[in-house]
């Protein structure tokens, strides 16, 4: 009885916890399967995002020109390079009209994580990008829990990163 | 050999003139753009709904990938303004148009703070003399201030 108890309440905080930290980007009944798809990375190996069920991923569509999408891929690489192990797998979508814009930025800033090409399909199929950065996170069942429009609140989102990879190794 | 160099020195400015313009034009901010160039996303979706109203050329000037997911109805796609090869092709777009067209450009690819592409391509055509040119102002991206109002929005 005290450990269903314990249980409850565990739920109860971390949905609180969780509901404060995700702001205005999504409400937890908005939380929809994200659409799977399959691309071949900067390296050429095949990422298909169904792949990483069970890790909390974090996926970014930027692209070479963007501003904000630059400052915040030094931050990406970074949480992949201390949360890697803990079970985040950051994921580059680079919306550029060319790879070749891409892969020269990409050259000159490495990244520590995949980075795929998209296009319009692929945009469409999570709702529309219609603007950048725009980024997502998928939780370790493939839902997506949030969705954030521009340049992220660094602390926020980081802090929500935490709380979701404490969850899933509990 | 004197003519030749007299020749250079008077050119030679103007080709400095002309390439500062140029670099000058694609480093500017959107924020550098007049407010009275400026139109609202729903002083633009009033007149694009209003079937009396004259419709100006509407040219977005952002990614492609954006343009194929959502524009305004009857925009056409005149390639990214931030570089030379998108300048070109907005400039070869206008190139037989009156300079009283009406005009409408916009982007949306990002934060109007960030964007750029919508101020190289407004002082682009206001070089060319275009002078009935509007830029939208798209304060967060397309998405926000556009489609999720409800504006009239198609794709390709």
């Amino acid at each position: 009885m005290a450990a269903s108890m314990s249980r409850f309440l565990l739920c109860v905080i971390v949905t609180a916890s969780l509901a404060l930290l995700s702001g205005p980007c999504m409400a937890q009944s908005q939380m929809a399967m994200a659409p799977d798809f399959s691309r071949a990375d900067m390296a050429g190996t095949a990422v298909h995002l169904s792949d990483y069920r069970g890790k909390l991923v974090l996926l970014n569509f930027w692209a070479s020109w963007c501003g904000p999408c630059r400052d915040e891929m030094p931050l990406f690489s970074r949480w992949q390079r201390q949360y890697g192990a803990r079970g985040l797998q950051v994921i580059g979508v680079s919306m550029d009209d060319d790879a070749a814009s891409a892969r020269k930025f990409l050259k000159q800033h490495p990244v520590s994580y995949p980075v795929v090409m998209g296009d319009a399909k692929l945009g469409e199929s999570f709702g529309g990008v219609l603007g950048l950065p725009a980024t997502y996170l998928i939780d370790a069942d493939g839902r997506i829990v949030a969705r954030f429009e521009g340049e992220i609140d660094l602390k926020n989102v980081g802090a929500r990163i935490q709380m979701l990879l404490s969850h899933m190794t509990r | 050999m004197k003519t030749y160099s007299h020749r250079i020195a008077l050119i030679s400015p103007l080709l400095a003139v002309l390439f500062w313009g140029s670099a000058f034009a694609q480093t500017r901010p959107a924020a550098s753009i007049p407010s009275a160039a400026l139109i609202q996303p729903a002083e633009l979706a009033t007149a694009l709904t209003d079937a009396s109203a004259a419709k100006p050329l509407i040219l977005q000037v952002g990614f492609r990938k954006l343009y194929d997911q959502a524009h305004i109805p009857g925009a056409q796609y005149a390639g990214p303004a931030r570089d030379a090869e998108g300048l070109r092709a907005l400039r070869q777009r206008v190139a037989k148009l009156p300079k009283a067209a009406a005009i409408v450009i916009y982007c949306g690819c990002c934060p109007w703070s960030h964007c750029p592409n919508i101020a190289p391509a407004y002082y682009a055509l206001h070089a060319l003399g275009f002078r009935n040119l509007k830029v939208l102002y798209i304060a967060d991206n397309f998405g926000t201030n556009w489609v999720d109002k409800g504006y009239p929005t198609t794709r390709s």
